[in-house]
Order: C-alpha cells, then structure tokens, then sequence
C-alpha cells in the first residue's frame, strides 16, 4: 500500500457539456487534514462525491486506500465517513436512533454501535438530546450530529462538505473545535469549504480551487507566503474617489487590488505604507492593517473573491 | 477500517437493514397506521354489509354475483385494495422523501449499502405494512361472518400480491419524481380511483361492455380480486386463469422492482 490514502490524478467530471471538474490531482496521507478551497461551483462537492464513492467520474484515475471507488464502491464506502453539505438525518427518528440505524448500515452489531452512541454523545455534546427527536434540534446540533454520525464506525478517512455552511459564528467555533479534536485523535479529515478561516483553522493542506481547476496546493501559511504579501492595508476613499486615487496607490506599494467597495494594498509593513499615503495628503475614510489570508490569496490568483 | 464491518455480510443482508429502518420510522406512525387499518374495514364492511349488500340482494339477489352474498363478494376486492393503498403510500411516500425531500437514500448509500439494497429495502418494509394491514382487514372478514376460516386465508396473499405489484411500479414513479406538483392528484384520479372502479371490485369484470374490461386485465387489484374470490369461496376460474393471475402479479411485480432498482441506483449516483 502506497502512503497515500487517497490519490487522485487526472480527474474530470462532466455533466453533458459542462465541465464541472478538469484534470484534477491531487495525494492525500494518512492523518492529514485536506482542504478543498474554492467559491461554490468550483466543482469541489463533485469531487467529494467521486472520493465518496457515491458518482461516476469521466476521466482520471481516483484511489481510495488502493482501491477504485468505481469498481469497490460499497467496500470503499466501509472506510469512510461522510457529512454531507445538507444534514440528511432522518428527522422522525430520535438522536440516538439515527445513529443506531447509521451504524446497522455498516453492519456493526447492536453491542459495539449502543457502547459508540455513548461516545459520540458526548462528543457531539448531545448528551442530553439522545431521546429527542432530530426535528427539534438546532442546526449547529444537526451538524453535530451528522458528524457524529459519520463517525460511528470509526471511519479511515472522514468527508466533510461545507461542514459549517449556515451556521451562527458560535455553532461554527464549536464544530471547529469539535473537527480539531478528530484531527488530533489521527482521523485523516478531507473538507471544502469557501471559508478561507476555516481552511486556515483546520487544514494542514489545501487545494485552491476555481471553475473545476486547481490553482495552488500548499499549507494556508505556505501559500499566503507564496501568493501574497506578509500584510494587507485596507483603505476606503468612498466609492468614486476609488478609483481616482487607485494610480497614485498603485505605485507605493507591490501589488494592488481595486475591489467595488475599497482597494487592497500588499505590503510588508502595512503602517508604514499608511503613513506614506497620508503623507501624500491623501486621507483615506477608512483604513485597515491585516495580515495576508487565504482570501488574498484567491484574489491574487483568480482576479475574484471567495464569496461574491 | 472498523474490523466489525463485514462488507460481503453487508452485501447479503443490506436491504434487510434498511427495511428494519424504514420499519422503525413507520412504527413512529403506529397509533395512525392501526387506526386507519383498522377504522378502513370496519366503515367498508358496516355500509357494504348493512347498506349497499341489503339493497343489492333485495332487487337481484344473488344472481350477478354467481350466487355469493354481495359483502362476501366484494371482501377479497377490499382486502386487495387495502393492500395496495397501504404499499402505495410505503412505496412513494418514503421514496419522495428519500430522494427529495430529506434525502435520506444519499445517507444510506454513503454507508456500504447500495441503490439496489435501498429499492429492495423500502419495497420489503412497504410489504410488511401491507401484511399488517391486510390481516387485520382479514380478522374483521372474519369477526363479520364474511368468510370461513381455512382456506380463505390466502386471500391475504393474493391481496399481498396485488399490492406488492402495485407498489413496484408505484415506487419506480415515485423515484422517477422531481416535481411532486401533480403526481399525487394524477395518481388519484386518473389511476387509483378508475382502477378501483373497474377492476371488477364492485360487479363482476365480464358485466362491464368489453371495452372498459381491459382496465380491469392490466389492474393488479383486478388479478389480485379474482384469485383472493377463489380462495374466499368456490369462484369457479379455471386452473388457467389462475395462473394467468399469478404470472400477472409476478411479472408486474418483477418489471416494477426491477425498473426501480435501475432508477435508485442511476439517481444516487448522479
């Protein structure tokens, strides 16, 4: 067995003539956390369907621990645990019963799922829940659940699709400190998101994804260092007056980017860069110092922000 | 991977876990589903039995109905109709849901369990309804007089056969859906209400001019009524016609399962 538990080379998916997912490769190892970056239809829940074992793909090879998820698809699904981007439970059915009946799927006797019910309970923080009815749960406890769920039987490799899309900030805080706790138990976590802070917080390696294609692979810190400056400054001179003052900005720093609303300028020391400007007597309504994230990132490499 | 997972152990009984979850979920519904099953043949039998069999008797006797009481020879249409409602509301209900509105089938197959085990699963839990179902309607023939015990009783089987054939082209339509707007106003007029019209439920099929006949012959309840009249009583069908009944119900059976099978797996897999 190679070290990868999953190994993607080529792959490409099309639906009639549109081309959801182009000559896509990449290796994931074992215990890694994986992150697919990209806005929605950059083609990444296609992906996690064919690593899922769940759709066809068009061209490529994919091997999921040495096996085609095409040709071994229940075999292959035996491995993993999936949380799709929409909760799917069975919302009739209580807490504990949707993970009774989840861990019967794998065939697992009655003994080992009730004693992992107790487990993924408090894992899931749902203790308290086990008896009530799946409808009745928010959907940060939904989203729990669903990852409780996919982690009844003790899954090789878990997928996780958008896994805080729609959810409150404190919902997402909790599941990310949920997902980080799996990372450091050794659960290899693959998982989208258009989140570039979520892909920071939990991926050690990402994929940038756009129109089907990848555009950089690297760690989030790795790539910011590659792509973009060590900082950004933020300034807003209103709307008009943007772009009037853009060619004048353009020459004080390294690179620039003029978005509707305000325009970005990287720098290595985003204060300094300010001080020049106001020297310039240019006095900007609002101004900002970050460091570089994933956004700038995508920006840079595809002209486009993550969520538009 | 987990060393309790047995995949080709999962191969042979998937389905069964399945029908045991969709089992689970219909028991949340077992206060309804017994009232309904046990409410539907008490109100049949009351107004066929003190209304409509009085009044039928009273002006031709028993003559249209080859000499059985009217109640008695309409019982094996009801138990065959109650059978395909209850497998029609397992079969499409929970298929609509499944691929649609909770989209629990695309749970299910991210777990070892395939389109083919889904199909299989829901449609042998839609059965186990219907056997439910249907042997109370049986007990009530029963508690009424309608039928003798013995032999009779394998009017449940035939009514069993005419849902079970029903339902395998039901759940293929169902699973077909993406617009549920009009399917279930469709369903009702236009096929269930004619088919229970003139299925010969009510008088026998020859009674009818000849061209409403083919309603009853492609009719699962037709074929289902006629063998559940031979079981109930001495209906007289030849051995043929007999078996021309069973390899209906079978075939449809098997075209429909089989048809639904291909369509669970082509929808999971888009």
């Amino acid at each position: 067995m190679s070290n990868s538990l999953i190994s993607v080379r080529g792959l490409t998916k099309n639906f009639d003539d549109f081309t959801a997912v182009n000559g896509v490769s990449f290796e994931v190892a074992k215990g890694e956390s994986f992150g697919l970056l990209g806005p929605n239809g950059a083609g990444k829940s296609t992906i996690m369907r064919i690593l899922a074992a769940t759709s066809t793909r068009t061209a490529g090879t994919v091997e999921i621990l040495d096996k085609d998820p095409e040709k071994f698809g229940p075999l292959v699904r035996a491995h993993l645990g999936v949380v799709p981007q929409q909760d799917n439970l069975d919302g009739e059915l209580t807490v504990s019963e949707n993970l009774f009946i989840y861990g019967r799927y794998f065939g697992l006797s009655k003994r080992f799922i009730n004693a992992k019910i107790e487990e993924l309970l408090v894992f899931a923080q749902l203790e308290e829940k086990r008896n009530v009815k799946v409808e009745a749960l928010s959907g940060g406890m939904k989203r729990r659940l669903t990852i409780a769920r996919g982690l009844v039987s003790e899954p090789d490799i878990l997928l996780l699709d958008e896994p805080t899309t729609g959810l409150d900030p404190q919902a997402r805080h909790i599941l990310w400190d949920r997902l980080f706790r799996l990372k450091e138990q050794g659960v290899t976590l693959v998982l989208t998101t258009h989140f570039m802070d979520e892909a920071e917080q939990l991926c050690d390696r990402i994929v940038v994804m756009d129109k089907g294609a990848i555009m950089a692979e690297g760690s989030p810190a790795g790539l910011i260092k590659e792509y973009s400056s060590k900082e950004v400054l933020e300034v807003r001179f209103g709307s008009d007056r943007n772009v009037e003052v853009a060619p004048v900005l353009q020459k004080m720093c390294e690179r620039m980017e003029t978005l509707p609303d305000r325009i970005l300028m990287y720098a290595d020391d985003g204060e300094k860069l300010l001080e020049q400007i106001t020297a310039q007597k240019l006095h900007p309504t609002t101004s900002l110092v970050r460091r570089s994230s994933l956004e700038d990132v995508f920006l840079r490499l595809t002209g486009r922000t993550l969520i538009e | 991977m987990n060393t309790g997972i047995n995949v080709p152990q999962i191969a042979r009984f998937g389905a069964f876990y399945v029908a045991a979850a969709r089992i689970r979920s219909m028991a949340k519904w077992k206060v309804i589903i017994t009232a309904v099953d046990v409410g539907n043949p008490l109100f049949y039998l009351i107004a066929v039995g003190i209304g409509i069999g009085v009044l039928v008797e009273s002006n031709s006797g028993t003559s249209g109905t080859n000499g059985i009481k009217y109640i008695a020879f309409i019982a094996p249409a009801l138990l065959a109709n109650a059978a395909i409602t209850g497998v029609m509301d397992e079969c499409v209900f929970p298929v609509i849901e499944g691929f649609k509105w909770r989209k629990l089938f695309y749970a299910q197959n991210a777990t070892p369990i395939t389109g083919r085990q889904i199909a299989i699963g829901v449609y042998l839990a839609a059965l186990s309804r219907t056997v439910f179902s249907v042997t109370i309607y049986y007990l009530f023939l029963l508690a009424f007089n309608v039928v003798d015990f013995g032999i009779s009783v394998l009017t449940i089987l035939a009514a069993i056969m005419a849902g079970g054939s029903f339902g395998a082209v039901m759940m293929y339509f169902a699973a077909k859906i993406e617009k549920e707007d009009y399917f279930f106003n469709v369903m009702q007029r236009l096929v269930i209400m004619p088919m229970f019209l003139f299925s010969g439920t009510f008088f026998p099929l020859s009674s009818m001019p000849i061209y409403l006949q083919p309603i009853g012959w492609i009719s699962p309840l037709w074929h289902g009524t006629e063998l559940g009249r031979e079981a109930a009583f001495d209906y007289g069908i030849s051995t043929l016609m007999i078996a021309i009944h069973l390899v209906f119900l079978v075939a449809v059976a098997a075209i429909g399962l089989t048809l639904s099978i291909r369509q669970f797996e082509r929808r999971l897999a888009k």
